[in-house]
């Protein structure tokens, strides 16, 4: 398997961390993980390097989940790049927001390391 | 069910108490890799060293509270991390936030009619024993205590009419 730079967006570094030895766990291989504790923070770091997929979490301080999706259209780094959210944001109305603004997969807070491959090797066109 | 109905007599008449301890145990099992069950109260009165909380707004509306000794939050963080040992007080500070947040997100989504109108805020976490917090909510209080690594965790939901 081609080996990925995955963004992780979250406010919790414990989240981030467990999302990337999900990812891990899920048999993706990670050229490089970029972490961003918000969407501002993420955007910036967008501006500095382009990454294969973005995993980000909705409930955020500065910038919510929503706004930075929302914003990744005039990203060139961005451009292509699926974006999969993991929040603690389960109802219905969430979900179709998130994918409305464009992201391509959703995960619910807690999730289980099969959750993670189950949504996001599709969006990165491997096989779950 | 309908919205309007006053969240005390919901809580009551829905027995909201269980939904709440199946939400805590979720969460440990998954994300902390801990089975934990609810105990008495009486019998295990928890250390309130560690207090993280979450605010839940809209449709419902209160505050979410998780108390805890400081060996215990760090152990959790432990656990979640799969670390032999925690870093830092910041990263036990932001394990138990974030176990608040997602306590409180697993047990709205586990309730009819209020997942889809009701916002969480970010964590608080305070350390410490010397406070006192004067809650507006106003309802009911629904409070669990489980054992995990064979000490008292206190899970309480105050809920605004």
């Amino acid at each position: 398997m081609e080996k990925i730079r995955a963004l992780i967006v979250d406010d919790s570094s414990v989240m981030r961390k467990i999302v990337e030895r999900s990812l891990r766990q899920a048999g993706v291989e990670l050229e490089k993980i970029v972490e961003a504790g918000n969407g501002a923070e993420a955007l910036a770091a967008l501006g500095k390097e382009p990454v294969d997929l973005i995993l980000c979490d909705i409930n955020m301080p500065v910038m919510d989940g929503l706004e930075f999706v929302r914003a990744l259209g005039g990203v060139e780094n961005a451009k292509g790049v699926p974006v999969v959210m993991i929040t603690t944001e389960g109802s219905e109305n969430h979900v179709v927001q998130a994918l409305t603004a464009g992201a391509k997969g959703y995960i619910r807070k807690p999730f289980t390391p099969e959750q993670v491959k189950e949504h996001v090797l599709p969006v990165i066109g491997k096989k779950s | 069910m309908s919205t309007d109905t006053s969240l005390a007599v919901r809580s009551h008449e829905e027995n909201w108490l269980p939904v709440l301890e199946l939400a805590v145990e979720e969460v440990f099992e998954i994300m902390v890799g801990q089975r934990v069950k609810p105990v008495s109260k009486t019998e295990h009165a928890p250390k309130r060293e560690f207090t993280a909380m979450v605010g839940l707004a809209g449709a419902l509306c209160g505050i979410l509270t998780i108390t805890c000794a400081r060996t215990t939050a760090r152990e959790m963080t432990k656990c979640m991390l799969s670390a032999e040992i925690a870093e830092s007080e910041e990263q036990i500070s932001d394990a138990l936030g974030e176990i608040s947040n997602m306590i409180a997100g697993n047990f709205k989504n586990k309730l009819a009619a209020t997942d889809g109108q009701c916002m969480l805020s970010v964590p608080t976490v305070i350390k410490g024993e010397e406070y006192s917090v004067r809650s507006m909510a106003d309802g009911d209080n629904l409070e669990t205590v489980m054992l995990f690594a064979g000490e008292a965790v206190s899970v309480c939901l105050q809920l605004h009419n």
